[in-house]
């Protein structure tokens, strides 16, 4: 059984005589235990359909099940990295509450839930922010925290959306290191929005390219890059630089709208 | 300590020069409506004694806090319930403003009608005054509670009374508390001119009184325990709201420290 399974989803925004289709069509799987990177050129619906795989939106039609049951409203399996990290943590609560707050939820006992957030705390590093306010922290840290919260609701699939758009480009780096790490070490299933092409093929194991909007699969292409990966040499790999050429190649497509070799089938370019 | 005694003097100057300016300006009145406040300040002790302090300020106090909590609690309860529904909002909208429009004292005579002369109307009085700015903050805190956490909220499974509790009541707080503040001084009014229709006791029957029997100088004793009754106060809500409101205060020196 697959982790996560969305098959013929659409979504269409009714409202003032206006009808949007924001996805139109996609159909696409996420192994247990994968790291699956959504890519596609911006306005394309990528946070439609995250939020319809969150249980956040209503999906106008097709299906979606976590572990064989289906989603139809936010899954207690799910956990969420949202992009606007100041605006998603509570700023009254400190960092501990705000990790601690949906496990509470849960119901856990007061000692699982110690145990979880301060494991969470010490997996991203900020064991001595727990007793802060997170607009005491810097942006990168802030979004480790939101990471941290998830972590510590031991979702079956974690989903993030476009998590480090909002961070310079040093915290980045460290951020999408601090996400390869953690998924290795937790065994974990990520399904990861961007529209950053090199965070796609750096992060990912698979690469999930969507075409404008309205949003179909243009192509998936599996990341042959091996799983030890860091910032200095991976990214100067030539098997790095072809992968990226080639994702780029089809976000361009996907931007004039002519799909390359078919919708959804395309393979991994052979390496060199 | 240089900085805490610059503090306290920025603090305190003003109100000194102010009474000098009085002491001076009333010093040698022979006006029996405006007597000199060296006079004023001997009566003072002699009026608000221990017994008067329990028999008037007390009730006053008892009065003005049972009619404020009241309206505290309605005001956030309809204002939570108005802002959090579009529908809900639609229809009280007009109705709210048009209510707020009334000046409460002139509801006095009307409330004595259905809720006799006793504390009960006197509570009533304060209350119907004292609901408009919570409620009509709080509406406004409750609407403008950000999405991002509100779905943040829904991914999390927070709903319910933790979502109300955790999520939109803090989130509203900060205006919330803004409308408690302004609250508080109608309060202060509402008390005084609820005690001058058909009472027995209060700070506000009592200067009335003085002023009756021609008790001049009482009289201006009254006026400035009510001064210093509402510094107090709104002293207390201060400290109150600090501790309450502290991060939302560090929030702002934050962001507008960072650009």
């Amino acid at each position: 059984m697959h982790a996560l399974d969305v098959s013929g989803l659409q979504k269409v925004y009714e409202g003032s005589g206006r009808r949007v289709e924001a996805v139109r069509d996609l159909t696409f799987t996420v192994e247990r235990g994968e790291l699956l990177c959504l890519v596609g050129p911006s306005g394309c619906g990528k946070t439609t359909l995250l939020k319809c795989v969150g249980g956040l939106l209503a999906p106008t039609a097709g299906r979606i099940t976590l572990s064989g049951k289906p989603v139809s409203g936010p899954p207690p399996g799910m956990a969420f990295v949202f992009q606007e990290y100041g605006r998603s943590l509570f700023p009254w609560m400190r960092v501990g509450e705000n990790v601690e707050l949906p496990l509470r939820q849960k119901g856990l006992s007061r000692t699982r839930r110690r145990e979880l957030v301060a494991d969470a705390l010490e997996s991203v590093a900020l064991s001595d922010a727990v007793a802060a306010y997170p607009w005491q922290l810097s942006g990168g840290m802030q979004q480790r925290v939101a990471i941290a919260r998830a972590l510590a609701y031991e979702p079956q699939v974690l989903l993030m959306d476009e998590p480090f758009a909002a961070v310079d480009a040093q915290t980045r780096a460290d951020l999408e290191d601090l996400v390869r790490r953690l998924w290795r070490e937790r065994g974990m299933t990520i399904l990861f929005v961007t529209h950053d092409i090199d965070e796609a093929v750096y992060l990912g194991e698979r690469v999930l390219v969507l075409s404008a909007s309205p949003t179909v699969v243009q192509e998936q292409l599996t990341v042959d890059l091996p799983a030890e990966r860091d910032q200095l040499h991976t990214r100067v790999d030539p098997r790095f630089a072809e992968l990226r050429t080639h994702v780029y190649q089809q976000i361009q497509a996907a931007k004039r709208g002519v799909p390359q070799d078919g919708v959804t089938t395309s393979d991994t370019p052979p390496p060199r | 300590m240089r900085r805490l005694l610059l503090r306290v003097f920025y603090v305190v100057a003003l109100p000194i020069v102010l009474v000098a300016v009085w002491w001076a300006a009333s010093d040698g009145s022979t006006n029996p409506f405006w007597p000199p406040l060296r006079t004023i300040l001997k009566t003072f002790p002699d009026v608000w004694t221990g017994e008067r302090l329990r028999a008037d300020v007390l009730p006053s106090l008892w009065r003005l806090a049972a009619g404020y909590a009241l309206a505290a609690v309605a005001g956030i309860a309809i204002g939570t319930v108005v802002g959090s529904y579009r529908r809900v909002r639609a229809v009280c909208e007009p109705v709210l403003e048009f209510l707020r429009a009334i000046p409460p004292p002139v509801l006095v005579p009307v409330i004595m009608l259905f809720a006799g002369i006793g504390d009960t109307m006197r509570i009533v009085v304060i209350a119907s005054g004292c609901v408009w700015p919570v409620l009509l903050n709080t509406v406004e805190g409750v609407r403008a509670v950000d999405p991002v956490m509100l779905e943040t909220a829904r991914s999390y499974g927070i709903t319910g009374m933790a979502r109300l509790r955790d999520l939109v009541l803090r989130s509203a707080s900060p205006q919330i508390f803004a409308g408690l503040r302004q609250a508080l001084s109608i309060g202060i009014i509402l008390m005084v001119i609820s005690e001058m229709f058909a009472a027995g006791d209060g700070i506000g029957f009592t200067i009335v009184q003085f002023q009756r029997s021609f008790a001049i100088p009482d009289m201006w004793t009254g006026i400035l325990v009510l001064g210093l009754l509402g510094f107090l106060l709104s002293a207390a809500f201060r400290l109150v709201e600090r501790r309450v409101l502290a991060w939302y205060h560090g929030l702002r020196a934050s962001t507008r420290r960072s650009p």
